[in-house]
């Protein structure tokens, strides 16, 4: 933005700053699936989100990713307030800020895979001519360019869910967020995406995912479990937690 | 509450603002729909049939309608809608007495209503004998001519053209002569081609002097057959026309104004009793024309109608099932960067295109089946240019209202719970 060079360090914003954000589901009764949190992920890390069913995984993954909004608290994404913000900021952050990855794909059935990542362009208002291009480089980027004319149907888990990536990736997003990306798979394909991961985390994107599977969370750099709506982050900081002075609230940031 | 950096932050952050919303070009729009309508070609194919229906029927209709009028414009032709019959009832004389209801001075009296160009009566004589061209005396060859007895005004009226010499006038009507004009064919039978000698011809014994040929007669042919006689010679020497063949009146009008003149003659004719006397014009070609548009449309339309409304109502249920069918996707579109707006577009076009699509064929439909009626029927296809025209943006605006409500279901949609399934 206008901040000087030398301040860009400091003053770049967290990817992901929720600020004693939570979610009430209205009764009745009430239900708080998430309590207020603070939570700050930076760019670059790979946080593997953990919880049982219910814990309020989905919650907390809907707020992320804009899905849904907060009921309390703050939600920022790359510095930019969305918690209260209008839908069409929403729209247009998910648009360009942020790459979701699904369980189950989420691949229109009736077109390509490259058509399938070319349909992310549309709303991000790429330019038409430049949009095959892009996405067959993204489609390069998770090793599928030779299957970028097959449908869905004649592609196996392992390559939907890389379709679902490159999709997810075509338009440089700040953020990675996967949701069971390795729910559908089976072991050699979970394999196969876990490794594709952290590739993409070696090369700087900065991932969220939430998983109930211990081998794709142990690559993560960063382990969050979520219990009750409770956020507790495995890589204890002390000096996390001294920031965490206003009352209920529970505190994690990272670093 | 805070530590100074994240104020710090925070205070940066504030000045974050999101810059260019996402966006849904008019290209991606089409395109985007036309994808969602060819995912299902059969389904989309069987949705716009009602629509087909409907508008196909629509110009059809209007296309008859408008063929039919036309059709009844081209059979009316100007010397029928300039004609007005007026006739003795013979309700005087009753079934048996010959009457003769009009006054000695009827052409005068129905010359003065305005729009009339000639008037006359005439009927076919009956009681006068044979007709020859020699007197029987001598022998002369006997040929059953028709007499007509008319009066002057009657035959400038009936539009009579001459072959030769002169039609007879109020002269020879006022002074009852012994006059005649012979038809053409009737000229032939007699050996009559010239009036310059002033040739007479014999009508049941009575001498005749033939003072014109006639060439044609277009209201009145039968003239051409045989012998016409002024009118007052025929009564006074036949007496009136009998109540099988009544006398009429034969008025000439101006364009247009045969229906208020056929309401005036009777009136003219007979102050006393207009009873006596009936007057006919031709049906108004635009009365007829209207009359037979509206039996066709009030028909035809509402069953059009219907067609069209279950044509509308096939678009909006196809519509609504595929916005529920293709929630997840509609989850996917959002969560891609797609505004509620975006998706209710995104369906509407879908419907559009769908109703657009069954007004474009319903368009043909309707003109090839208007066409194979009119060939069937040897008439002369006449269709107004802007309803084929019109047919699609009615399909399409019908499209457009059965998209409304399925759009907005769409629209109000939310991603988080259609992403779950």
């Amino acid at each position: 933005m206008t901040e000087a060079p030398a301040e860009l360090p400091v003053t770049e914003p967290p990817v992901i700053q929720l600020s004693g954000a939570g979610y009430t589901y209205p009764g009745p009764p009430p239900v708080q699936a998430l309590k207020p949190t603070n939570l700050i992920i930076r760019r670059g890390e790979h946080v593997a989100i953990m919880g049982p069913s219910g814990s309020g995984k989905s919650t907390l993954l809907n707020l992320l990713g804009l899905l849904d909004r907060p009921t309390e608290g703050r939600l920022e994404i790359d510095g930019i307030d969305l918690g209260r913000a209008s839908e069409r900021d929403r729209a247009a952050v998910r648009a360009r800020h942020i790459g979701f990855v699904f369980q189950s794909f989420h691949l229109l059935p009736h077109r390509s895979a490259v058509e399938n990542v070319m349909l992310a362009q549309v709303y991000a208002d790429r330019p038409r001519r430049r949009r095959y291009a892009e996405a067959m480089f993204a489609l390069g980027g998770v090793g599928l360019a030779h299957r970028a004319h097959a449908l869905p149907t004649e592609l196996s888990g392992g390559e939907r869910q890389r379709v679902a990536i490159a999709r997810a990736l075509v338009n440089r997003p700040s953020l990675l967020l996967c949701d069971e990306p390795t729910g559908n798979l089976d072991t050699a394909s979970t394999e196969e995406l876990t490794d594709l991961l952290g590739l993409l985390h070696q090369q700087g994107a900065t991932l969220v995912v939430i998983t109930h599977n211990p081998a794709v969370a142990a690559r993560a750099e960063r382990l969050i479990r979520i219990q009750d709506g409770r956020l507790s982050d495995l890589q204890e900081d002390p000096a996390v937690h001294a920031g965490d002075r206003d009352g209920g609230s529970h505190a994690l940031s990272g670093g | 509450m805070r530590s100074r950096a994240a104020s710090h932050r925070a205070t940066n952050r504030r000045s974050r603002t999101v810059k260019t919303p996402s966006r849904f070009r008019l290209a991606d729009l089409a395109s985007e729909a036309l994808a969602g309508l060819l995912q299902r070609p059969g389904r989309s194919a069987l949705t716009v049939l009602g629509t087909i229906a409907g508008i196909g029927g629509f110009v059809a209709i209007v296309a008859l309608s408008q063929t039919a009028a036309g059709q009844i414009g081209k059979d009316f032709n100007v010397q029928d809608a300039t004609q007005v019959t007026v006739t003795d009832t013979g309700a005087r004389g009753g079934s048996t007495n010959p009457t003769m209801d009009f006054p000695m001075d009827a052409d005068a009296l129905v010359d003065r209503i305005h729009g009339v160009l000639a008037a006359g009566v005439w009927w076919q004589s009956s009681g006068h004998g044979a007709v020859s061209a020699l007197p029987p005396s001598v022998g002369g060859r006997q040929v059953g001519l028709p007499v007509t007895a008319a009066s002057p005004g009657a035959l400038i009226a009936s539009g009579a053209q001459l072959a030769a010499g002169v039609l007879f006038n109020q002269f020879h009507e006022a002074t009852a002569q012994n006059v005649a004009v012979l038809g053409k064919s009737a000229a032939a039978q007699l050996g009559i081609s010239s009036v310059v000698n002033e040739p007479a011809i014999f009508i049941g014994g009575q001498p005749f002097t033939v003072v014109g040929i006639l060439a044609n007669d277009p209201r009145l042919p039968q003239l051409n057959l045989g012998v016409t006689v002024p009118e007052s010679t025929a009564l006074h020497l036949w007496g009136p026309p009998v109540s099988y063949f009544p006398a009429q009146m034969l008025i000439h009008t101006r364009l247009g104004a045969a229906q208020v003149v056929a309401r005036q003659a009777a009136v003219a004719l007979r102050p006393d009793d207009p009873k006596l006397l009936t007057a006919a014009a031709p049906v108004n070609a635009a009365q007829l024309k209207k009359s037979v548009t509206a039996s066709l449309n009030t028909v035809f339309l509402a069953l059009a109608g219907v067609a069209l409304m279950i044509g509308a109502v096939g678009i909006a249920n196809t519509t609504l099932v595929a916005v529920l069918e293709r929630s997840s996707e509609i989850g996917l579109r959002r969560a891609l960067g797609a505004r509620p707006r975006h998706i209710a577009v995104q369906f509407l076009a879908e419907s559009t295109a769908l109703g657009l699509f069954g007004g474009l064929v319903g368009a043909c439909v309707g003109v090839l089946v208007a066409l194979g009626v009119t060939i069937s029927e040897h008439w002369t296809a006449l269709l107004d240019a802007r309803i084929v025209f019109a047919a699609p943006a009615a399909g399409a605006v019908i499209g457009l209202l059965a998209g409304l409500y399925p759009a907005l279901r769409a629209s109000a949609i939310e991603p988080a719970d259609a992403l779950r399934r």
